[in-house]
Formats: C-alpha cells, structure tokens, sequence
C-alpha cells in the first residue's frame, strides 16, 4: 500500500471541494467542537478500558474520525420525524452522536450491557446506538445495509415534501458490498432524486485488509459520478475541512433535494476493534492532537487548559463507569420483550 | 366473486385509500404492467422499482421507519433469497433497538409450483419466513381470506409478510368466500378492475366496488372441512388440494377436518390442538423441501405436547428435497405434494391402529 493511501492526512491529490482549511470557523466553535472531539476520545478510552477489564464483551468505535464526525453532528437538523434529517449510522458513530447531544454515560451503559442501556437494553455492541428522538436508526451489524434502508427515509422526505435530508454513513470496504451501489442507483433516479448526503469515512481498511487491491477505482467519490451527482473527497482528519465541505454538501442536498457522495479519508487510531487489541497506532494522523496544535497557536486554548480538561473529562467517566458496573443485567426472561411491537405472542401459547 | 389476485387489488386499493397505505412498489408494480400477476394494477400509490431486491426490501424498511406504509413486491419469492439479510432487520429492528423503532411494512411474494415455473419460478417460502423471527408471515387459500389478511397486514405495527399461493392467484372463490361489497358475479367485477389489453389500457381507468374492509385476524386458523378421523395442518395451495382429497375420501367412510392455517406466525395453536384432541391423527402439507420444514416444527410440537393423544405417527408431505422444481409434469409432480399423494397419506393414517 502507497504511503498517499496510506497516510490519511496527506490531503488528496486533487479534492473537488472548492473550501479548504483556510476558512476558519468562529472561536466560539472551535472551542465546542474540541471540548466534543475530546469528550469522544475521552469515552472511547473508556469503552476500551472497560472492555479490557471485563466490564464489556467487545469494543468498536470511533477515535481518529472525531474532526468528520462532530462537525456531522452539530450540523443535523436533530429532531423526529420527516421533517428533521435521519441518520443512517455505524458502528464508528459515537462522536456525532455526542455532538448531537448524548450522554456519554449510555454509552458505558450498552458497553457493560446493561438493562438500562437505553439503545438496545443489554441486547448489542457498544456503538450501536439507536435514537428515534433524534431520527438515528438502529445501526445494526451488517456492514452496508444501512445503504439500502436510507433510500426508504429520504422517499418518505420526497413524498411528504419536507425539509429534512437523509444522511447514511459507512466504510471504505463496505462500499464492495451490493447496497452501495443501490444507493447511489435509488438516490439518483432521474426525476426521482432523493434529498440524501451519501458519506463513506475511507480509513483505509476492511479489518485488516488494505483499500489497496480491493478497489479499481481512483477514490470511491468517482462512484458517484456516473450518477450525475456531485462528489468530493476531503481531508476527514482536519476539523474545518470536514465542516465546510460537510455544510457545503448539506446546503446542497437540503436545496436541491438531490444526492451528494462526500468521502473523508479518516484515521483508524485503535485498530478496528477489540479483536484487534485495540492499542493506539502511532503511525497515523490524529486529528484530535492536530487540531489541538491548531487551537494552541490560535491561543484560542492552552496546553495547560487542554489536559484539565482531559484529566477531568477521564475522571468523570471513570467515576460513571463504576456507578454503571451496579446497574441491573437484563433478566433472562427480557428476551421476550419488543418481539413484536403489538401482542408478543403465538397464538394459544400462555 | 373475486379471484385471489383481484382480492388482492382490491384489498390493496382499500389500503390505499382508508388504511394510510403511502406506496406499493417493486418490479413492474406501478403502470403499465401492474405487476406480474396484476396485483397491483391501476392502484394510486403504486410505482415500478428498480429491478434490486435489496434495494426494494431497504425501502420498505425506510419507509416505514419514517413513518409510511408501504407495500413492497419481491416478483418472485425465489428473487427473495438475496434479501434475508434486510428481512433479517425488518424483524428484528423493534427488538434490537428495544422497542425504540418498529417496522410496519407488508412484503408480499408469490410462491410454490403449480404454473410450470421451473427451477426459479417454483420456490417456496414458508421455510425460510418461519426462520426469520420478528415477522408475521400469513398465506391465504382463498380469496375471501387474502382481503383481510391484507387489510389485517396493512395495519399491523410490524413487518407482516404475505405469501401469494402463485397456483390459486387465478382461482375464482367459491360461496361463502365473497368479499364484502364486491358484484356477485365474475364478469362484471372483471369489467369494473381488470385493465384492458393493449392500446386502450392507458386511457383506462378502473370503477372500484364499494367495499366494505374485513379484517382476517393474523394467527387465527379456519377450519376449511370438519371431520373426525385425521386432521390435515395445511396453508395456500395445499388447502384446496387437501379439501378435495377429503372429499373423495368421505366416500371411503373417512372424514377428514382440514385446518387452513392461514398464518405462519403467529400460529394459531389452539386450534391445532382442538382438532389433534378431536382426531388423534395427523398429516402436515405443504410444498417447501422437507429437510427443516415448518411441519416439521408443528409435529415436533405435537409430539411433545400431545404424544399421548396421538393414535398415530404424525406424517409430512412435502417437497422432495432436490435443488429445484424440473419444467416437465412428471418432474415438477413428483418434486411437490398432489391430491394423490395426500389420500393416501390421509388413508394410511386413518387405517393406522396404536
Ligand atoms: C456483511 C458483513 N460482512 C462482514 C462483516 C464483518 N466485518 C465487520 S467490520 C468489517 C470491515 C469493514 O470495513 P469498512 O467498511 O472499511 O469499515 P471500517 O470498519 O473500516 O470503518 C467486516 C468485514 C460484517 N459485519 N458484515
Ligand atoms: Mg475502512
């Protein structure tokens, strides 16, 4: 594999975003959306931390996609039903959905399974949350399916006319999969457009196989292009790249009621789950110590300010951690619940 | 007096119209065709899907999630197998997120032989709904009882999945099979729903009955003919069948009760058991391969509830288990249940002495 591919930060060769890191965003802004980039990283290390003492069954999740992620979370139109935007997430998510307002501790709560995880209630992974609240479906297992589900919200927006767009997001290696191809073959019917924000986070890798020699194609944005939609590949590892070409795409498809394939080429700092130990690699870009750098010579925080923040953040998360260790496990019987959303029976059994 | 494809249409019209229906779609579903069989001819809400199963099933699932109703069509239940991975979600998305989000959409599928299909237009898939938890699955055998499950599938908070026997689509229903609302007779029901061949059908426009809605319960069984000696545990195409054998078979002095389950899950165990109490005597029919085959399940359970009811070995009639369903009569014949096969079947059992 090139050291380019490789190399996640090395901006792409040629990206077709008009906007670049020169636009900087309010002080004000920056400022949140690192206080939310550390808040994930922060629980991240906690989740794996949790997972290696027992406290979990396996890890997944997103450290090094945090510059990507929040910026897509504080630019949601959060909310429930048509009207608002519907996220098709996955298992890296946990970054936009602190950016949108989650408590942290839930997560700890599905990571130690427990029966008052309100994504799943003991039932899933740590990272597959679900908040109909706020229109995030289920993320399920399956690499892709959400890719083949998203065009179903983005039609109901269609039909009713509302102003919410459709967002679904997934990885690099999952793009081989079927449902890619039927999003971008639903999303751009002619006359039929779906307002949809298609992304693909590029870490590089399936598990552990490399980007390269599993696909012809120059980047995965050029995919788009066949359907006549617009595209772009951006530097996921810088936070205002990713905020201005995430609005920019936005602005489009909230307009246009049209499709936009964006690609980030994101980092992948832990490995891609507990099955892989999970250790930090040093080798790659981390977005979060990049834009820290970048906010210490703005002077908009100090070094200093930046590991109170940490050291307390870690605190706080440890601290929840042991209060969600006592919270009750799932009773056995629980598996009958939610089966099916009116009577949960056979007929003539109890 | 509908058909079963007629009742159908027009169960999917009332949907439509008064049950919040918002989109019938999948291959050739929407205008001009009106899909494969007609089903979906001349209805408002119906639109032509890209020719992707997945796609079609991902849709639904999306629409519903946001709130529609939709009505999806897989062409054929043997283009069905690429989607088990989505129907997988479709079930088991309540139970997963914890009650967070449920799916209400109805997939219906066209199965089972009986049309000279071949080996990909023969499937069944009863098998494998009834592996796939979180669903109802119904399959009706006639066409009183095809408009309300319909109506009845529309309105369910959850996926329900409507098997379309392929064999009885064109069948007419026999008395005390009408629907309420409908012309008694045939012809000018035909005349009022079903669009003209050819050039004319574009200007076309159809004149709907007045009918009334009929829920058929998910999870109730009928009993199609009472009897006393063996108890059939049919569905679809096999009922009609099942009858018929039983009827032959009362000349010989047995009376055979055939229960039409009309639903796969929920199953309607009470009745079951009344009728095994009653008869002592069991024989399950259906057209999915034998190897791990729903009868399979029922009699599993009967032998563990009811052993000591049973005056005989609980018997399965089902598809050979062969790759496919040949083309030639005398293989599609010998690959699925006929009437032959289930009389003496019905025989053997009810000479069967403990
Ligand atoms: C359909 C399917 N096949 C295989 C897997 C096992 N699996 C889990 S993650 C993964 C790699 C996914 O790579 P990519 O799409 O690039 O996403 P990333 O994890 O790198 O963010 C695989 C093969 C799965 N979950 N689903
Ligand atoms: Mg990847």
């Amino acid at each position: 594999m090139s050291t380019s591919a490789h190399t996640a930060s090395s901006s792409p060769a040629s990206s077709s975003s008009s906007h670049s890191s020169d636009h900087q965003l309010s002080p004000e802004l920056q400022l949140r959306i690192h206080e939310l980039m550390l808040e994930a990283r922060v629980l991240e290390e906690r989740l794996i931390t949790m997972y290696r003492q027992g406290d979990g069954y396996f890890w997944i999740g997103g450290p090094g996609e945090e510059a990507f992620n929040v910026p897509l979370g504080l630019l949601v139109d959060k909310g429930t039903g048509v009207e608002h935007d519907y996220l098709h997430l996955h298992y890296r998510s946990s970054a936009t959905l602190l950016a949108m307002g989650a408590d942290p501790v839930d997560a700890l709560r599905q990571m130690k399974n427990t029966a008052t995880d309100p994504y799943s209630r003991g039932r899933n992974f740590a990272g597959h949350y679900s908040a109909r609240k706020w229109n995030v479906v289920p993320v399920s297992s399956p690499i892709e399916v959400q890719y083949s589900i998203a065009p179903g919200t983005a039609m109901a927006q269609r039909a009713t006319q509302s102003k919410g767009i459709t967002i679904v997001t997934g990885g690099d290696a999952g793009t081989a999969e079927g449902d890619f191809a039927t999003c971008l073959v639903w999303s751009s019917r002619k006359g039929s457009e779906l307002p949809m924000l298609i992304l693909v986070t590029n870490n590089q890798y399936g598990i552990s196989t490399p980007f390269e020699g599993q696909h012809g194609e120059e980047r995965i944005s050029d995919r788009g292009k066949a359907f006549g939609m617009p595209t772009a590949t951006i530097d996921g590892n810088d936070v205002e790249t990713s905020w201005f070409a995430l609005k920019k795409a936005m602005d489009y498809v909230r307009t246009e009621r049209k499709p936009y394939l964006l690609e980030a080429m994101v980092s992948r700092l832990n490995g891609h789950s507990s099955a892989s130990g999970a250790n930090f690699v040093a080798n790659e870009v981390d977005c979060l110590a990049r834009f820290e750098k970048k906010l210490e010579e703005r002077k908009l925080r100090t070094r200093a300010e930046m590991d109170e923040m940490r050291a307390r953040m870690t605190q706080e998360l440890l601290e929840a951690s042991k209060r969600v260790r006592e919270e009750p496990q799932p009773k056995p019987e629980s598996i009958w619940d939610y089966v099916f959303a009116d009577k949960n029976y056979v007929a003539g059994e109890k | 007096m509908a058909t079963m494809i007629q009742a159908i249409r027009m169960a999917l019209h009332v949907g439509e119209e008064r049950l919040g229906v918002t989109d019938i779609f999948g291959e050739d579903v929407g205008p001009p065709l009106g899909g494969a069989f007609t089903a979906t001819q001349n209805l408002k809400t119906a639109w032509n899907s890209p020719l992707d199963e997945r796609g079609i099933v991902g849709m639904a699932i999306g629409l519903a999630l946001a709130g529609r109703r939709p009505v999806a069509e897989i062409q054929f239940c043997d283009y069905a197998f690429n989607t088990i991975d989505l129907l997988k979600i479709a079930g088991n998305t309540y139970w997963a997120s914890a009650g967070d989000w449920n799916v209400p959409m109805v997939m219906m599928t066209p199965v089972g032989a009986g049309i000279r299909g071949s080996i990909y237009h023969s499937h069944s898939f009863d098998a494998q709904a009834t592996r796939t938890p979180g669903w109802k699955i119904v399959m009706p055998s006639n066409p009183r009882d095809a408009y309300g499950l319909m109506l009845s599938a529309i309105v369910d908070p959850n996926p329900v999945m409507f098997l379309k026997p392929k064999a009885l689509l064109r069948t007419k229903a026999l008395p005390g099979e009408e629907i309420p609302g409908e012309p008694a007779d045939l012809k000018t029901l035909s005349k009022m729903i079903d669009a003209p061949v050819g050039e004319s059908r574009s200007r076309w426009k159809p004149e709907w009955p007045r009918l009334e809605e009929l829920y058929v319960p998910i999870g109730k069984a009928r009993t199609a003919r009472a009897g006393r000696d063996v108890t059939v545990l049919t569905y679809g195409r096999n009922v009609p069948m099942s009858v018929s054998a039983a009827d032959e078979l009362a000349k010989e002095g047995v009376e055979v009760e055939v229960i039409d389950l009309r639903s796969l899950h929920p199953y309607d165990w009470d009745a079951i058991k009344a009728s095994v109490q009653k008869t002592h005597r069991v024989l399950c029919v259906n057209e999915d391969t034998e190897v791990t085959n729903f009868g399979e399940h029922l009699i599993r359970r009967l032998v563990e509830e009811l052993f000591y009811e049973l005056y005989a070995p609980p018997k399965l009639l089902a598809g050979a288990h062969v790759p496919g369903i040949g083309l030639a009569d005398n293989l599609e014949h010998a690959s699925v249940p006929h009437k032959d096969g289930i009389k003496s079947a019905l025989r053997e059992l009810a000479r069967h002495e403990p």
